[in-house]
């Protein structure tokens, strides 16, 4: 056990035999899910639905010259074939980005990526839509493609968005954050300056449900239901309204269960609109699903950054300064979902964990024939980004001055007494020990055992006759700060919507709740944790509380569940909500027991009478009060409920130290992940096994970042990562058994203290299994994925480089 | 979804019917097998027959046993089935060794013997291994029955000596005593295709290899063996010189095509890594004069 600075967790249990408030208890959902009956949109069956189906760019730049759809007009189930010309006709062949860009619909002009949309089939089942697709002909001009990003720039590059005036290049932004100057004068006098490139390939959020929409658009009402894979659904409704120009309250958009979303099911994808179209044109419900090449293919990417760090320090190891210069690939289209006053997300976080004066970065983004996207697979809008570069450079620091790196991390992380402390690019970081959670980790790793262990089978290796087949040992360490739970909504919005969350609290009269919310559950186990959060509060069972989320209809507005926001915001709002609850309860209460509202005193679930713990009312029996006829105090309406809208004051700042070893074959390049450890810290954990379960999904994760995921472009811009047998993501046979720890630092401005953890995890593992194998190797430096032709081409220190096709 | 094109579907109760079948459709036919290789390339739609017909029920295919002086696995026999296989096991490790590495349980499952071979997918685990051990396949059609030698059956990627309106009953291989076998593949994941696979048995006589196979998958090793680096071997005392020979030779007559998995040279470098741990450890468990006792 580590030590925690929160109240001892709630240890009362509900008759069900859960926690009243925090604890582990099994998800509630859970109980839909593994039964089979849960209910994702590709389950939903509507009476006459049609299918829609998508036909698709074989090229990555190419001018389309024709379009014939005449045979697929012909086939008998087909009931609409939809191209650009039509949606031109109806002014959708184009949509805003959430990134001020637009994007096509339909391709009119050119196709821009491998996958992209052209043509939309309606047919009466998803056979037919599939077979009419092959009888559209469409003629095409192949344009010469931009596929590595650092030629995107340069003076003979084609221009990809000759749609936009004007345009004569491929330049997006260029954006920058911290000191430019301070950091030259840091860097000019610093005893050790270190220098490294390292690209963040390409990798897809790939959830196991691919996206997908049923659109109906009712004729009669003129009301416009959706149901889509959607982590967002009211910013979605508002899009809509703007982009079709569609009255807003005539538009329903329903977020079923979703099977992860992980950043994939943020934006608005041509499909959906097309659904939408194809409902209006039809009159019917129209189902559209992508099969899984679409969605490795055409749907949000993320990452992809190609970046120089530079790091100083004192020759004994003391950090003065970080900058970096970033070459972001965006795609064709600019599509990255993050605030808007952020075009490379939350990147410059970079400065990381460490306490240095001086940094700065520089972020230019590009235009190749490549999908759009950016953000997304859970990296807290580009902090997964940030924490790789940082927790690289620190280490190739350590390598430059042979110093041991987790002594080295120790030597400069912020100290428990800086906290709030603001770092040199602007971030107010909430709360933290940092040197607790790698101490904890290290204790957990046996650090010392390990590096012991690694000498001497270094020693063994050195000697004469040695097994050349003798793995290589590698201990690799990361430590991240995350900035998650955006906004405040004054810094914070997403085309113009400001990043604040929503949520109604509702005690029905037998003291049975229903709790709405703005955010949406892909995965993350919402029905379970605000259950707790509102038990935690006002201490009825978390089985007597229905969370309601994923209908627009049903629950207040808010801006969705990314960038692990959902317990930081909505999970305040929440806490908010069952705070007033209780308050008003307590004065409803006084009014049922006729003393003053100043008698009464609050044990979990009841107010009593000071003196008098016999005389007192539970939070049911309130409940039931106020919706009687017992008379209230002035100005005092009855029922029992609270609707808040929460807009944080700052984000926060969940930490975690993670310590990887791995083994790898000297002779084949093979790694094998030996042992994890990870030491999270978000705060009070609400459920921690629910916890538990997101670091592990995120540690999955990492390891696949780091050992095979990646989607590379050969040099005419196809997609290499099209399939899974192609994007390969890892199994429980490349991941050990996770070994887990914890601190607890409460954030302070939060209602309840804690921090989000969706995406810690994802963000904090990729460079600990990287350090550990470059660390194995005993290089420097190299990218990932460390596939084994990957690890052994660095082995001999020729790399290979990861974006691109192998040669 | 991806959804193949439309065809029509037969299931057959015996190798009779399953030729009757394919005689009826012609040569838009297939068989389907486990389905593991048919129906994905069909999603795809790469592959179109006009008609499947299903072999599944065929349980006459379905058998691993000896006969006479081979072992005999029928073509319906599912890689799990294999994998489990104490008969196999006892003559040849190589067996169990390859199949735990072939795909996952659920392809295991479904995934035939028959189906394997007849897909012939250059990276095809089994082809190597009955490559390696010189086993040969029995094909059966209306006008009766051939014998073709393993290393004749592969006639180029995903084309084999099986013809239309013929089926794949059967595979043998000889049994051999003091022998010794093993199979190393790596994979960028479990469950993923060969980066490149090696598999050997080796007979020894002696302090000498009297007899030696050789099976390389994934890397254009043509029939999916080298029948250089083999005559290299036979006579050779089993050392450390003899083994690293063999692998280099190997390493230098395949035809490794570049692809995500990996660079040229890397898996030539993967293949000498490979064929020599496969024979090192043949060796080993030869020495011991069982197929059995020797762990990795
Ligand atoms: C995810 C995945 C991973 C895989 N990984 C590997 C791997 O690592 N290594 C490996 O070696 N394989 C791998 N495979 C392939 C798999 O082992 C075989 O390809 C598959 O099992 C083929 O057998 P099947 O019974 O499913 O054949 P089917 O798909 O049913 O048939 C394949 C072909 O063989 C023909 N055919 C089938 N039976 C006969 C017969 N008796 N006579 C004549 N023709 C016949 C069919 O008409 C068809 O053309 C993988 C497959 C998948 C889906």
């Amino acid at each position: 056990m580590t030590a925690t600075e929160t109240p001892s967790p709630d240890t009362l249990t509900s008759p069900a035999g859960n926690p009243l408030g925090f604890g582990r208890m099994l998800r509630k959902e859970d109980a839909r899910f593994v039964r089979g009956q849960g209910h994702y949109v590709d389950d939903l069956v509507l009476p006459g639905m049609l299918h829609g189906a998508i036909l698709r760019s074989s090229y990555a730049h190419a001018k389309i010259v024709s379009i014939d759809t005449s045979a697929a007009e012909a086939h008998p189930k087909v009931k609409a074939v939809i191209t650009g010309k039509t949606l031109e006709g109806l002014n959708l062949a184009w949509m805003p980005t959430l990134s001020g860009d637009v994007v096509a619909v339909l391709a009119t002009d050119k196709v821009r990526f491998q996958g992209q949309e052209v043509a939309f089939v309606i047919a009466e089942d998803e056979y037919s839509a599939r077979d009419a697709l092959e009888l559209i002909e469409v003629e095409y001009e192949p344009l010469p493609a931009v596929v590595d990003a650092r030629h995107a720039l340069d003076p003979d590059a084609p221009v990809i968005r000759d749609d936009l005036e004007g345009r004569t290049d491929n330049h997006i932004y260029d954006w920058e954050a911290g000191d430019a100057a301070a950091c030259d004068e840091v860097f000019a006098n610093a005893e050790v300056v270190v220098a490294e490139d390292m690209i963040y390939p390409r990798v897809h959020p790939a959830p196991m449900e691919t996206c997908g929409a049923v659109a109906h658009m009712d004729k009669v009402t003129g009301k416009l239901t959706i149901w889509t894979t959607t982590q967002a659904p009211h910013a979605h409704r508002t899009i809509y309204a703007l982009v079709a120009g569609l009255p807003e309250q005539k538009i329903q958009v329903i977020s079923p269960d979703i099977g992860g979303g992980f950043g994939n099911k943020v934006g608005i994808y041509p499909g959906y609109v097309l659904a939408i179209v194809g409902s209006i044109v039809t009159g019917v419900p129209v189902k559209w699903v992508e099969d899984r090449s679409e969605n490795l293919m055409s749907t949000s990417f993320a990452r992809d950054y190609h970046m120089h760090g530079e790091i100083a320090a004192t020759r004994d190891g003391k950090i003065l300064g970080l900058r970096v210069n970033v070459l972001a690939d965006h795609g064709a289209f600019n599509g990255v979902a993050q605030p808007t006053k952020f075009p490379a997300g939350f990147f410059h976080v970079f400065t990381g964990s460490y306490d240095y004066p001086a940094a700065h970065c520089k972020v230019t983004a590009v235009y190749t024939n490549k999908a759009l996207g950016g953000v997304a697979y859970a990296c807290s809008f580009r902090i997964t980004e940030a924490v790789y570069l940082v927790e690289r450079m620190v280490n190739c620091l350590a390598f430059e001055l042979g110093m041991d790196p987790a002594e080295l991390r120790m030597k400069n992380l912020l100290r428990p007494e800086q906290f709030p402390y603001t770092s040199p690019t602007g971030w107010v970081y909430d709360s933290g020990n940092y040197p607790r959670a790698l101490e904890e980790a290290m204790r957990i790793a046996g650090y010392d055992e390990l590096r012991a262990e690694q000498a001497k089978r270094r020693e063994e290796a050195a000697k004469p006759g040695a097994d050349p087949s003798a793995p290589l040992m590698g201990i690799g360490i990361s430590f991240f700060t995350e900035a998650v739970g955006a906004g405040p909504r004054k810094h914070m919005d997403i085309l113009g919507l400001g990043m604040a969350d929503g949520c109604e609290l509702r005690l029905h009269p037998t003291g049975k709740a229903q709790l709405r919310l703005s955010v949406q559950t892909q995965g993350q186990g919402h029905e379970t944790t605000f259950a707790q959060i509102v038990s935690h509060v006002i201490g009825i069972p978390p089985e007597d509380i229905e969370v309601i989320h994923g209908d627009t209809d049903n629950t207040p507005f808010g801006l969705g569940t990314y960038g692990s926001r959902s317990t930081p915001v909505s999970g305040a709002a929440a806490a908010v909500a069952a705070q007033r609850v209780k308050e008003k309860a307590k004065v409803i209460a006084a009014a049922a027991l006729e003393c003053s509202v100043e008698d009464l005193e609050w044990e979990h679930g009841r107010w009593y009478v000071k003196g008098d713990h016999a005389a007192g009312k539970t939070m049911a029996e309130i409940a039931m009060a106020a919706h009687s006829s017992l008379e209230l105090p002035e100005g005092v309406e009855g029922h029992l409920d609270a609707s808040v809208v929460y807009n944080p004051p700052n984000l926060t700042y969940p930490f975690g130290a993670y310590i990887c070893v791995v083994d790898v074959d000297p002779q084949t390049g093979a790694v094998k992940v030996r042992r994890f450890i990870a030491v999270d810290d978000c705060g009070p954990r609400i459920n921690p096994m629910i916890v538990e379960g997101q670091v592990h999904g995120g540690l999955a994760d990492g390891v696949g970042m780091a050992l095979m995921e990646v989607i590379a472009f050969d040099s005419d811009g196809n997609n290499l990562g099209g399939s899974f047998m192609d994007y390969l993501l890892p199994t429980s046979m490349e991941c050990p058994s996770w070994e887990l720890g914890e601190t607890v630092t409460p954030s302070p401005h939060h209602p309840i203290g804690v921090k989000g953890v969706g995406e810690s995890a994802t963000v904090g593992s990729p460079p600990a299994v990287v350090n550990a194998v470059l660390d194995a190797l005993q290089i420097r430096a190299a990218d990932m994925p460390f596939t084994p032709a990957v690890t052994w081409r660095a082995l001999q220190g020729r790399p290979i480089r990861p974006d691109l096709a192998i040669e | 979804m991806q959804v193949p094109a439309p065809f029509t579907y037969e299931r057959a109760g015996s190798v009779d019917e399953a030729l009757s079948l394919l005689g009826r459709y012609g040569p838009e036919a297939r068989l389907v097998a486990g389905g593991h290789s048919l129906l994905p390339m069909m999603k795809l739609r790469l592959a179109r027959p006009e008609a499947l017909v299903d072999i599944n029920g065929l349980a006459e295919l379905d058998y691993i046993r000896v006969d006479g002086d081979h072992l005999a696995i029928g073509a319906m026999t599912r890689h799990a089935a294999v994998l489990e296989s104490p008969l196999l096991s006892e003559h040849y490790r190589i067996f169990a060794e390859a199949e735990r590495v072939i795909a996952d349980p659920l392809v295991r499952n479904r995934g035939t013997v028959g189906g394997s071979l007849c897909q012939a997918d250059p990276s095809e685990d089994l082809s190597a291994v009955f490559a390696a051990l010189r086993g040969e396949v029995v094909i059966r059609s209306t006008g009766g029955v051939r014998r073709v030698p393993m290393r004749e059956f592969h006639v180029g990627p995903y084309e084999t000596a099986v013809g239309d309106g013929e089926i794949l009953v059967e595979v043998r291989v000889p049994i051999r005593t003091s022998v010794g076998s093993a199979y190393e593949k790596v994979e960028r994941r479990a469950g993923d295709w060969s980066i490149a696979a090696a598999g050997a048995f080796v007979v020894l006589d002696g302090d000498r290899i009297s007899d030696v196979g050789l099976g390389i998958t994934a890397v254009g090793a043509e029939h999916f063996t080298c029948a250089e680096a083999e005559a290299a071997l036979v006579g050779a005392q089993p050392d450390d010189e003899a083994v690293e020979a063999a692998a280099a030779i190997c390493a230098s007559s395949c035809n490794p095509t570049v692809d995500q998995r990996g660079p040229e040279d890397y898996k030539r470098h993967l293949v000498s890594v490979l064929v020599a741990r496969a024979l090192r450890r043949s060796i080993a468990v030869a020495r011991v004069g069982s197929s059995r006792g020797v762990e990795d």
